[in-house]
């Protein structure tokens, strides 16, 4: 409808429809030229995050540990499934190399959709947002004192009947929303920050928490699983009388003769080794996280103690 | 004369921007102030402007929403380790998408015909929804002329 009574003063203005429909990939480039080539947002994001795939994917800038992670599930996994596999599943059952899988697929799985997803980034304030955020907090404090900087901003806010404090962030220039926090080497606020996790190569925070809780479990499931079954295959191996003899027998089946026995065992102490100490980081990992999920926190909140009970203690974000 | 939406930004100029900040009240669900800026007192009605947020919070609250079709959907996706998302859209996502319409459609038939514009809260990370206001570049009194008819051309806008 027409905003009528004006239509005096104002001219007569000729306006044409167009989608209001902002899609969320195209941004215009900084510069206002007349023909400016519109830029996805990844390409002008200005926290510290490798994209690829066209925006799809997203990471911190440090990938070497992500690597190592991958390489280390794959050719554990890969040991598992030619040199146990075929002897565990004629000896006990084709179960075990299918639930192997099975786990595998899922530790796969969470672990590219942990690294490769958004965990949560808060975009940066807007120029006019951040201009009128200050406004607000000059008139708050009074006019600013001199050139030296004033001290970090607050805002009080009450969240069910308790006052919690909203830190301001100088980087992002914006009042972190409760259980925000910024990671500093992404260099972006990101919704209920976990941790900066190096072996998935990204944050983990609100959006990829599930993925990554996902990813630990079943990798404690999977390295229990191999651990348990190398170990079985051995033992049963070793129990074999006449063991040279079956392989005499039977070369096609056993396809092992003295000398890549002994790289066979060398390999298996060496995945052991590795499993080992996977299983108990992994798994006391697995537990921390549960215990962190059941009381509702995050590892940052934990490690900073940011709800625990202390008298007097402020509640900051 | 009717405002569309493209010609605000390009034949209006940019006046001010307002922004209205997430309530917390009830908790850290994504709700937002209900209370009206006065920046916007002679642009539009309080009631408009009061149901247009209220419908939002509506929707993130839909959208938010723990009950038995988003626990299926939850265990399913744990079930085939997150896999069924590349088929198929997460409830929060089909909402997010409904709120995107709804802004859309908000914009064209009540504030783009007053000078205004919404943006989508998620451009901001669900931090604000932020109101420009324009001035008409072709108009010389703009606002003050406007209110006094659009209060009595009352619910032309829906």
């Amino acid at each position: 409808m027409t905003p009528g009574g004006g239509s005096g003063p104002m001219k007569d203005c000729e306006y044409s429809q167009i989608s209001t429909h902002s899609s969320s990939s195209p941004m215009e480039s900084p510069h206002k030229k007349k023909k400016s080539v519109p830029k996805r947002k990844w390409e002008v994001f200005p926290g510290r995050n490798k994209f690829f795939c066209n925006g799809r994917i997203m990471m911190a800038r440090q990938t070497g540990v992500f690597y190592l992670t991958l390489v280390l599930i794959l050719v554990t996994s890969g040991l598992f499934f030619a040199f146990d596999c075929p002897y565990l599943s004629e000896k006990i059952t084709p179960a075990i190399p299918a639930i192997g899988g099975i786990l595998f697929f899922f530790v796969m799985g969470t672990l590219l959709r942990t690294s490769f997803s958004d965990p949560g980034v808060l975009p940066r304030a807007t120029p006019d947002e951040a201009a009128d955020l200050e406004r607000q907090i000059d008139i708050a404090n009074g006019s600013s004192s001199g050139g030296y900087r004033p001290p970090p901003r607050t805002k009080e806010v009450i969240i069910n009947g308790q006052t919690v404090k909203l830190k301001y962030c100088f980087t992002c220039k914006i009042f972190r929303p409760p259980r925000a926090s910024h990671c500093s080497l992404c260099d972006n606020c990101v919704e209920r920050f976990d941790h900066h996790c190096p072996w998935v190569g990204n944050c983990v925070g609100k959006r990829n928490y599930r993925f990554f809780y996902m990813f630990i479990l079943s990798l404690s499931f999977l390295t229990v699983f191999i651990f348990a079954f190398v170990i079985t295959h051995v033992i049963l191996r070793s129990q074999q009388t006449g063991f040279l003899n079956a392989l005499k027998d039977s070369p096609a089946r056993y396809p092992f003769n003295e000398t890549n026995f002994r790289a066979y065992c060398k390999i298996t102490s060496e995945m052991s080794v590795v499993c080992f100490f996977s299983v108990w980081s992994i798994v006391g990992l697995s537990g921390f996280h549960t215990y962190l999920i059941s009381s509702n926190q995050t590892t940052n909140e934990d490690i900073k103690g940011s709800w625990s009970n202390k008298r007097g203690k402020e509640n900051y974000n | 004369q009717v405002h569309s939406l493209q010609e605000l930004r390009r034949s209006a100029s940019l006046a001010t921007k307002v922004f209205v900040q997430r309530d917390y009240s009830d908790g850290t669900t994504c709700q937002f102030q209900t209370k009206f800026p006065p920046e916007l007192e002679s642009r539009i009605e309080r009631q408009l402007f009061e149901e247009t947020v209220k419908t939002l919070n509506g929707f993130y609250a839909e959208a938010e929403k723990i009950g038995g079709s988003s626990y299926l959907e939850g265990c399913l996706a744990c079930a085939t380790a997150y896999f069924i998302f590349l088929c198929m859209e997460t409830h929060y996502e089909k909402v997010l998408k409904k709120i995107s319409k709804y802004i859309q459609d908000q914009n064209e038939k009540i504030y783009a015909p007053r000078g205004l514009l919404l943006t989508d809260p998620l451009e901001r990370g669900m931090r604000v929804i932020e109101i420009s206001i324009y001035e008409d570049r072709c108009s010389s009194g703009s606002s003050s002329s406007g209110s006094s008819s659009s209060s009595s051309s009352g619910g032309g806008g829906g």
